[in-house]
């Protein structure tokens, strides 16, 4: 349960001032065809960034901080449609907002706290509004987002987990293990035919009696997002390198320990771990679990069905 | 030496499977797997049931083991989940106005 920083910060860089001499002419943006660009409207200063099928509209005045999370969350993104949840963002100055070096999530008077050096946001969990203070970089809100949704998955029984996860004929399968388990490569040794929801961070829903994968922009060495798309989970796969391709299905109660360890959980509050928890034994009890041990070449896939 | 009594704390989450007993402590995360001895101990901490008494009728009947052993392991068991706020020890039973609450909280 330990959080992991995920691809490289992309941050909007604040430019030391020219002279007014050496400036360059001003571009007509609109005028330039060929720039595949979006162009955000100071009426549009909101965007729907929606993974899990939980729509959160994000709302700044920053056009370009905009045009960045369309980019980052691209995929993911839309102008407009319902919102579940609401974000507004004040963009400061890069430095230092808040003195916690690792993120620390509290929940006090009906809000949730979320800190971390670059950011501080409070969620206030009745009106499903939230307020971040951060720099104009995508690191920081990747952070929220996803701290927002674990939360909000403990509570429905779903999970983010330190997982790839593919779809191949209708069916999704997750693959997890911590940093060097093998994610990202037994995402590129996909065969042509599968959807990859995610090299890292996988986004699962329960549906009833089972469980559904989401694909997530939430990127690992792979740095691109995931198919935007879900299917029913068939089943998860705990990674490990080895000499061989070999698979065995696990016990529950091993499979809720390894579950558990690549789970994304950050709040310090009783009731949601013992919620994550259950959660991690449902999962555990309604889909096989099992230890893959492979070796790095796309034969692996053979044995997943 | 005085009894010992021992109830489970209400912060944890717990759950059997493959006849495994898994429980989490809400406090600090931590996840125990408790071994049958210890899932038997687990179940049987009632809050009124002395620990000997639970030792020598539930672990001394079900396993072969004798009573002075069972019970020594018994008491570091105990210790240990007390130290992570799983159970709560104590020398007078649970719900009486002596008892002084060693563990949780």
């Amino acid at each position: 349960m330990v959080e992991h920083v995920l691809g490289d910060p992309a941050t909007i860089g604040f430019l030391p001032a020219n002279d007014a001499a050496s400036r360059p002419p001003y571009p007509e943006i609109r005028q330039r065809g060929t720039v595949m660009v979006e162009v955000v409207t100071a009426a549009d200063q909101q965007v729907i960034i929606e993974i899990g099928n939980m729509p959160v509209l994000v709302r700044s005045e920053s056009p370009e901080f905009l045009r960045m999370l369309m980019d980052r969350y691209s995929g993911f993104v839309s102008a407009e449609g319902r919102a579940d949840f609401e974000i507004d963002v004040d963009l400061v100055p890069p430095g230092q907002i808040t003195d916690e070096e690792d993120v620390a999530v509290r929940f006090v008077h009906g809000r949730w706290i979320i800190e971390r050096g670059d950011l501080r946001a409070e969620w206030e969990a009745e009106t499903r509004r939230a307020r971040i203070v951060q720099s104009a970089n995508s690191y920081s809100i990747d952070t929220a987002l996803r701290i927002l949704h674990s939360l909000i998955l403990a509570r429905e029984g779903g999970l983010l987990v330190h997982a790839a996860s593919a779809v191949r004929n209708g069916r999704a399968f997750l693959f997890s293990g911590v940093s060097g388990a093998g994610k990202t490569t037994i995402s590129r040794l996909a065969p042509p035919d599968t959807k990859l929801l995610t090299d890292e961070i996988s986004y699962v829903r329960r549906d009833g009696a089972s469980y559904v994968a989401y694909g997530t922009p939430f990127a690992g060495e792979l740095a691109e997002p995931g198919e935007n798309m879900r299917a029913p989970l068939a089943a998860l796969y705990l990674l490990e390198k080895g000499p061989a391709n070999t698979v065995a299905q696990v016990s529950q109660s091993e499979a809720v320990r390894r579950l558990l360890e690549n789970v994304l959980f950050f709040a310090n509050d009783s009731e949601l771990v013992g919620l994550v928890f259950e959660s991690a034994c449902e999962l555990a009890r309604s889909v096989p679990v099992y230890r893959l041990t492979f070796y790095p070449d796309e034969r692996v896939w053979e044995l997943i069905a | 030496m005085s009894a010992l009594y021992i109830a489970r704390a209400t912060q944890v989450a717990a759950r059997s499977l493959d006849g495994e007993m898994m429980i989490m402590s809400a406090k600090d995360s931590t996840l125990f797997t408790l071994n049958p001895v210890a899932t038997l101990i687990w179940q049987s901490a009632d809050g009124h049931t002395p620990l000997a008494q639970i030792v020598e009728q539930k672990v001394c009947a079900e396993f072969d083991v004798a009573m002075d052993e069972a019970l020594e392991d018994a008491e570091k068991f105990v210790s240990d989940l007390a130290a992570h706020g799983i159970l709560l020890a104590s020398d007078a039973p649970f719900g009486s106005a002596t008892a002084t609450q060693e563990g949780a909280r």
